[in-house]
């Protein structure tokens, strides 16, 4: 009954990448690669912008876990009081998980580009006379509209963890540390984040593993040079040069690496913890 | 107090406007024409996207074509692969269980980018680059496993005594199936079922490696589109693409209130 559901991903997953491995290493009889070396991770690695592209790979994953996971929070300390048309807000709160990226970067597009509706508002505004004086958040260094996009997707992920976590441990520790005299400050920051945190950590780690891999959102809203690492992948993997290829695949192998490792360490820390907890 | 009542109205307020802001400039450029800087609103309306839609030469019907046909064979696979191996991780103990479920579990979360350029040459070789079946072969890859998770939870929670309560009380094994099982599942086989279909309908990566651009599904057409700078014929294609993501989520509202198991995979794509 487990079979073919589990077998047929895993083929496709180990095979894809037990075969980009093989040609990562210029390894593949079948297609006529046969001398085996590491040269294409050395060559990859100096290859002008892969440096830049893992910079910039990081600093938007990390800085669209640190953003959502913040908004995620705020919000679900709103969303858990009784509120008018809850039901509704939660819905429209929601709306955004089941929105392709696709769509949303189009929408960022238009919206933050520098003649973008943004920018004609503060057009209207008096605050700029020019679409140059607009900031360049798209196709930008620093993968402005990328973030956007990935943390206008992601927030209510991390705030409905949030919610159902603040909702199952109820108001008592709150009143409690209230009744002894701590400020509305100081419940949240020692009483509410340290119950909602363990929740909260896998699922950080889940939106900088997706943040890290994107593809079709800086495709579309990142330069070209430096782009994010799927996309440096792709690039290599689509050079008219097939010479290239095994880079392309040191590139893809390396992006597998990162997520993996991440995910490894993750799973031993919470081990860790666990084991700590225990004796 | 009244203090802290603003600003969660204030908060309200931002989550409203954030959710609705994507959305306005392609609802605007989607009957816009010539809508230049520094215009709050386009001077001009036209049906020019809506109508190219249902041109002739159109290559959104086509797209969509593939797109629904892709969709849904990748969800019938789902519902029959996905079930019966969610209701075996659900409720059997057996060795192994966390390897096998780490090994559903990576494919979630490992770029597909990284996987499908491996792999993508035995495609070529054995024919299925650049065709239907080869795209939805690659669209098992981030949907089985969500599947076979989400159905895992659902029989989690699932009571076998009533199968043999039903059993006992002599029900043949087709009728504890169709009068038990079935009616206790299937909210959950919906709400993957509906899932599985939005995550395989939104897929763009996979098909474009294993499609090569010969199969034109919404989101390929969709990025050429926005690549073009064509900004009405976008929006109306955006609007388009979206419809599903809609009606799947307002269809699948009332099980998904705050504290849903069939959320937790869709962090991300």
């Amino acid at each position: 009954m487990l079979g073919p559901a589990v077998v047929v991903p895993a083929a496709l997953f180990v095979g894809g990448l037990v075969l980009g491995l093989a040609q990562s290493f210029n390894y593949f009889p079948v297609v006529g690669m046969n001398d085996f070396s590491l040269d294409a991770y050395g060559e990859v690695i100096s290859r002008a912008g892969f440096l830049r592209s893992l910079a910039l790979t990081v600093l938007v994953s990390g800085v669209t876990t640190g953003v959502t996971l913040v908004l995620g929070f705020l919000t679900a300390l709103t969303l858990r009081r009784r509120l008018f048309a809850r039901r509704a807000l939660l819905f429209v709160y929601q709306l955004p998980l089941t929105m392709p990226y696709l769509v949303v970067a189009v929408g960022m597009m238009m919206l933050v580009d520098q003649s973008g509706l943004l920018a004609r508002v503060l057009y209207h505004l008096g605050i700029i006379t020019e679409p140059a004086q607009f900031p360049a958040l798209v196709h930008d260094d620093r993968g402005v509209a990328i973030i956007l996009v990935y943390v206008w997707k992601q927030v209510p992920f991390i705030g409905l963890i949030a919610l159902a976590v603040l909702q199952s441990i109820g108001a008592d520790y709150e009143q409690l540390a209230r009744s002894l005299g701590a400020t509305r400050f100081q419940t949240l920051r020692h009483i509410l984040l340290p119950l909602v945190a363990p929740a909260l950590v896998p699922a950080s780690i889940i939106i900088f593993a997706f943040t890290f891999g994107s593809f079709e959102v800086p495709l579309l809203l990142g330069k070209s040079f430096p782009s994010m690492l799927s996309v440096f992948a792709y690039r290599l993997y689509t050079d008219a040069d097939l010479a290239v290829r095994p880079q392309a695949m040191a590139a893809g192998m390396f992006i597998a690496l990162c997520v993996l490792s991440l995910v490894y360490v993750y799973r031993r820390a919470a081990r860790h913890a666990l084991g700590a907890a225990r004796s | 107090m009244t203090g802290e009542r603003m600003l969660h109205r204030a908060v309200v307020a931002g989550i409203l406007v954030a959710v609705v802001l994507p959305f306005l400039p392609i609802g605007l450029w989607s009957v816009g024409h010539r809508w230049f800087f520094p215009q709050l609103f386009p001077a001009e309306l036209s049906v020019r996207g809506w109508s190219y839609l249902v041109s002739p030469q159109s290559r959104v019907l086509p797209a969509l074509l593939n797109s629904v046909v892709i969709a849904a064979v990748v969800t019938l696979i789902n519902v029959v692969l996905g079930v019966p191996a969610g209701r075996v991780l659900g409720t059997a103990r057996f060795g192994m269980r966390g390897g096998i479920e780490l090994l559903i579990l990576a494919p979630l979360i490992v770029p597909g980018i990284a996987v499908i350029m491996g792999i993508q040459v035995v495609f070529i070789r054995i024919g299925l680059a650049d065709t239907r079946a080869g795209v939805i072969l690659a669209h098992l890859l981030p949907t089985l496993p969500y599947m076979i998770l989400v159905m895992k939870g659902v029989f989690a929670n699932y009571d076998h005594n009533y199968e043999q309560q039903a059993r006992s009380l002599g029900a043949r094994p087709g009728q504890v199936f169709a009068y038990v099982t079935l009616p206790s599942v299937f909210p959950g086989v919906v709400v993957g079922a509906l899932f599985v279909f939005l995550v395989s309908w939104s897929q763009y990566v996979l098909t474009l490696m294993v499609g090569g651009g010969r199969v034109t599904t919404l989101p390929v057409l969709l990025f050429s589109f926005a690549g073009s700078g064509d900004h009405a014929l976008t929006a109306v294609l955006s609007l388009v693409f979206v419809l599903p993501a809609v009606a799947v989520l307002a269809a699948s509202a009332r099980y998904l209130t705050g504290r849903s198991a069939a959320l937790s995979g869709l962090g991300g794509r």
